[in-house]
């Protein structure tokens, strides 16, 4: 089985995310739809005893699964808005993206010895 | 070609059960396919991801990002207009080019890192579906007996047609018919399955260094891809009977 961690550290995770989705809406994210059912299905779920429950395990692998989408568009986006969103770049940026400069010229442009 | 992003153009989004299952209403209209059906969704939990989806949009709607919607709407509409079982001959076809069974003969490191990472997996699968498969060097690849391919058909027919179009998605992102059935099968984790899915990638990542917006961008994609995939084959299979013959074992 996978190794997923602590179920309640999952759902410290995911309501960390609604709270960056939220963040955009401005409105608090307790009142949503996906908090409501988060929080009942994971008392729903929370047993007392130790024995490895199927259910329980396919629930935390649900979340844990949602978790890594929220959080992977999250940074997928911010890549996107910070390399791909702005269309063509510059010949000084693209150098830049590699880690190389344009040569200078001491003189100006059409400097010549 | 559809634009990759529109003005929100609604203020509210809402969850309403109708006849057909869950559907999602943005202000006072209801979410409709590109077909122009109505979008409804068979289980509460994916409705309710779909709705953040639609809600989590700022200004603009970016379609790109919202996977869950775009596999709902390709269940629905069905825009290929595949039966089941050309669905299930297309990721029982995979597995003639099953990532994980094609490996190389060097560098050294790599054979090494191909074998311990790769081989449990192979391993795990032939003891939980009672299948031959292996792997190959060759550019051929492994050949596949013809009962394995039965075994993997049977199995497969058991899934509906939502989660057999999720099934195909996320095949097609791993680009491994195994590591699916990791997931699908709550043997790995999407994080797993993504890193082993690209070894060879992140191994030449360890030789030659990371590229944030080449490498960290197609990671996060796939891991967003990969999510939705197995997140909608796990919800939409749930009531079906092959949760209960999991159970039982």
């Amino acid at each position: 089985m996978a190794a997923l961690g602590s179920p309640a550290r999952t759902l410290r995770g995911l309501l960390r995310e609604l709270r960056y989705l939220n963040a955009a809406t401005g409105r608090p994210y307790r009142d949503t739809a996906a908090y409501r059912y988060l929080v009942k299905a994971f008392r729903a779920h929370r047993v007392t005893s130790e024995k490895l429950c199927r259910a329980q395990h396919e629930l935390h692998f649900q979340a844990a699964t949602y978790l890594c989408l929220l959080s992977s568009i999250r940074q997928h986006v911010a890549l996107h808005q910070e390399f791909h969103g702005k269309g063509e770049r510059s010949v000084e940026e693209s150098a830049g993206l590699v880690g190389l400069q344009l040569p200078r010229q001491p003189g100006g442009k059409g400097w010549e010895p | 070609v559809p634009p990759t992003e529109r003005k929100r153009f609604y203020q509210n989004v809402s969850i309403s059960q109708g006849e057909g299952g869950f559907e999602i209403n943005l202000d006072h209209r209801k979410l409709k396919t590109p077909q122009a059906k109505l979008f409804t969704v068979p289980s509460e939990a994916l409705a309710i991801a779909v709705a953040t989806e639609w809600d989590s949009q700022q200004d603009t709607i970016k379609f790109y990002t919202m996977h869950l919607t775009t596999l709902c709407n390709t269940s629905l509409d069905n825009p290929t207009q595949r039966s089941k079982d050309q669905l299930i001959r297309a990721a029982v076809k995979f597995l003639d080019t099953d990532t994980i069974c094609y490996r190389v003969e060097e560098p050294e490191t790599l054979v090494e890192l191909q074998k311990n990472e790769w081989d449990p997996v192979i391993e795990w699968a032939e003891k939980r579906y009672g299948m031959e498969i292996g792997s190959s060097t060759s550019i051929m690849g492994p050949s596949i007996p013809t009962q394995t391919r039965e075994v993997l058909t049977s199995h497969l027919s058991s899934y509906n047609m939502w989660a057999l179009q999720g099934i195909e998605f996320v095949v097609a992102q791993l680009k491994s018919m195994l590591l699916t059935l990791g997931l699908i099968d709550l043997r790995l984790t999407v994080e797993q399955a993504v890193l082993l899915s690209r070894l060879e990638e992140e191994y030449q990542i360890q030789k030659w260094g990371n590229i944030e917006w080449a490498h960290d961008y197609e990671l996060q994609e796939l891991r967003a891809r990969t999510a939705a995939g197995t997140l909608f084959v796990h919800l939409c299979s749930e009531s079906s009977t092959v949760k209960h013959k999991l159970l039982q074992e």
